[in-house]
């Protein structure tokens, strides 16, 4: 018996939900009084996968097979399958990011285990196992029931604290043959943003809809977002219009986020967008209408001109960054 | 080709998300509903496939009840062929994604496309289930697609940034924005779709995994400070000592 979680591997390093991720399996593996197997595919240096343990890893499984370090769904479910049936997973825990997306179905398929995907908080294990997740995309939260022996929950990223204080675990290479048969499309180029913070995986968010008046003004908002490192993002009209691009629009249609600090700069917040980025932490308004809905569901309020504020906090901010 | 589109009906976007008073269920007295945004691409981005490929069928398939139907027309308006109902009240992914394999397995298909997720139950996993559980490849988050000889070259989201690859055909898609824009329905396909075949078939399988236990609305909000526009940097202190989150 174990919890069995799988730490993506990001070109020999991990990234922070992976930490988040381990962590929250520690927690479950507590609770049903086991330990976590934490299962990372392709290479990786030992000494970089080891360092799972300090966030609650008892056991780093890494599957060595060099063909791993190419994703695609099928190959890397089955040797996650593979691993989890031979630990004995009772609860296999991956992040809601796109490979999590990817994975996690198919992985439920061949465990005929239930899967609660975008988990927010750590499972109820009392006889029946339950875990809440967003639904209607952020307008409410619904507390699934998983009725299989074996369970799978993919964890919404900044949802569960990182915690780190165990040791370094101890790696034990596996290889599992996997072979290009078990490869169902073929990877033909992965083209990775540079210089930008990626939205799904930024603490911090600065967003502006229509009252920027035109994309010729965004400067103001990639300033903003350089000074304090983080992604931009827009409202549906102002990708709709092709002021910016389509993976900018946060929203129920678009990508809903869950950043630690979300700056909303000449949105009026339609209830559809107010659903993608309601469950971020903290909401800053700025908004020249008094009345606009962003105020209703934010934190701080500026009623002003975003071309008349957003200069002076971003020198603010420049002046916080440099003595901080 | 022969496309298999799957369509899942939602709560209009607009819709305000409201539970019964013991959590049980949602409230769906005076909801809209649509057909799943996402799904509409799929739909869109089917009938586009087909036309490249100088022909070829679309069918739709849903699996709920018949208070669906009217969406199903509309698919059938938009420019499917034929739609097909699984009867039945679906419980969950799962139960969906078992109902449309079973159903799908021995018709030939040459390409299933569903939304990347339906804006209710967001768990966006009906595409993945459906490739294991009919063998095919399952690429999500498709952004871009053409179809050449029996292969698919396609793009799709992937964290951080966008993948280029390529599958051999049937395989399951799930589109994301941008794959295409959504086609309305105009008179003549209105009245077309009166006269296309709606097909209702009995439930196949029958099997889920999970049930909602019970629902919850979102914490109430404590309420918003308000500053003057010349306060940025009494913000920026409170986002530092008192939001503690730069």
């Amino acid at each position: 018996m174990a919890v069995v979680v799988f730490a993506e591997n990001n070109a020999g390093s991990f990234k922070k939900a992976s930490f988040e991720i381990v962590s929250y399996a520690a927690a479950i593996a507590k609770t049903m009084g086991t330990s976590v197997t934490a299962v990372v595919l392709g290479s990786m240096e030992d000494a970089v996968a080891a360092e799972l343990g300090t966030y609650g890893a008892s056991k780093v499984v890494k599957v060595s097979d060099v063909s791993l370090d190419t994703f695609e769904s099928h190959a890397h479910a089955k040797a996650l399958a593979e691993v989890a049936k031979a630990e004995g997973a009772k609860v296999v825990v991956l992040a809601n990011t796109y490979s999590g997306k990817a994975i996690a179905p198919r992985l439920s398929v061949k465990l005929s285990a239930a899967l609660a995907s975008g988990a927010v908080a750590l499972p109820e294990i009392n006889g029946s196992f339950t875990v809440l997740r967003s639904v209607f995309s952020n307008k409410g939260f619904a507390n699934i029931q998983l009725d299989t022996d074996v369970k799978i929950v993919s964890l919404t990223p900044n949802s569960y604290k990182v915690v780190a204080d165990g040791s370094a675990a101890a790696v034990e290479n596996r290889s599992l043959g996997i072979a290009s048969g078990d490869f169902k499309s073929t990877s033909v180029e992965v083209k990775k943003v540079t210089g930008k913070i990626p939205l799904t995986e930024a603490e911090l968010v600065v967003s502006a809809g229509r009252g920027l008046k035109g994309p010729e003004n965004w400067h103001l908002v990639e300033d903003l977002a350089t000074t304090l490192g983080a992604a931009t993002a827009c409202s549906k009209p102002v990708s709709d219009m092709h002021w910016r691009t389509h993976d900018e629009h946060v929203g129920q249609t678009g990508i809903t986020i869950k950043p630690n600090l979300y700056i909303a700069i000449g949105i009026s917040g339609a209830i559809q967008h107010l659903a993608g980025v309601s469950g971020s932490k903290v909401i800053v308004a700025i908004n020249t209408d008094k009345e606009a809905p962003f105020f209703k569901i934010a934190d701080y309020g500026i009623v002003g001109d975003a071309f008349e504020v957003l200069p002076k906090l971003n020198e603010a901010l420049s002046k916080f960054k440099a003595a901080n | 080709m022969k496309i298999l589109v799957c369509i899942s009906n939602v709560p209009d976007t607009t819709t305000k998300i409201t539970f019964s008073s013991d959590n049980k269920e949602f409230n769906k007295a005076g909801v809209q509903y649509i057909i799943n945004p996402y799904d509409e691409l799929a739909l869109t981005k089917a009938l586009e496939l087909n036309e490249a490929a100088g022909g070829g069928t679309v069918t739709a398939i849903h699996v709920g009840q018949a208070d669906a139907e009217p969406n199903l027309r509309k698919a059938l308006a938009v420019g499917a062929d034929d739609a097909v109902r699984i009867d039945a009240a679906p419980i969950d992914g799962f139960f969906v994604a078992s109902e449309i394999a079973h159903y799908a397995k021995d018709k030939g298909f040459d390409l299933i496309l569903c939304g990347r997720e339906s804006i209710d139950y967001n768990g966006g996993m009906v595409a993945g289930m459906l490739g294991e559980l009919l063998d095919w490849p399952s690429v999500n988050v498709i952004t871009s697609i053409s179809i050449n000889g029996g292969e698919a070259h396609l793009e799709r989201d992937i964290d951080g940034g966008r993948e280029v690859l390529t599958a051999k055909l049937p395989f399951v898609g799930s589109c994301q924005k941008e794959l295409t824009e959504p086609r309305i329905p105009n008179m003549r396909g209105i009245m077309m779709a009166r006269s296309k075949p709606l097909q209702v078939l009995p439930v196949a399988a029958n099997t889920a995994h999970t049930q909602v236990a019970t629902y919850a609305a979102p914490a109430p909000k404590a309420g918003c400070k308000f500053l003057e526009p010349t306060q940025v940097e009494e913000l920026v202190h409170l986002l530092h000592t008192e939001a503690k989150v730069i």
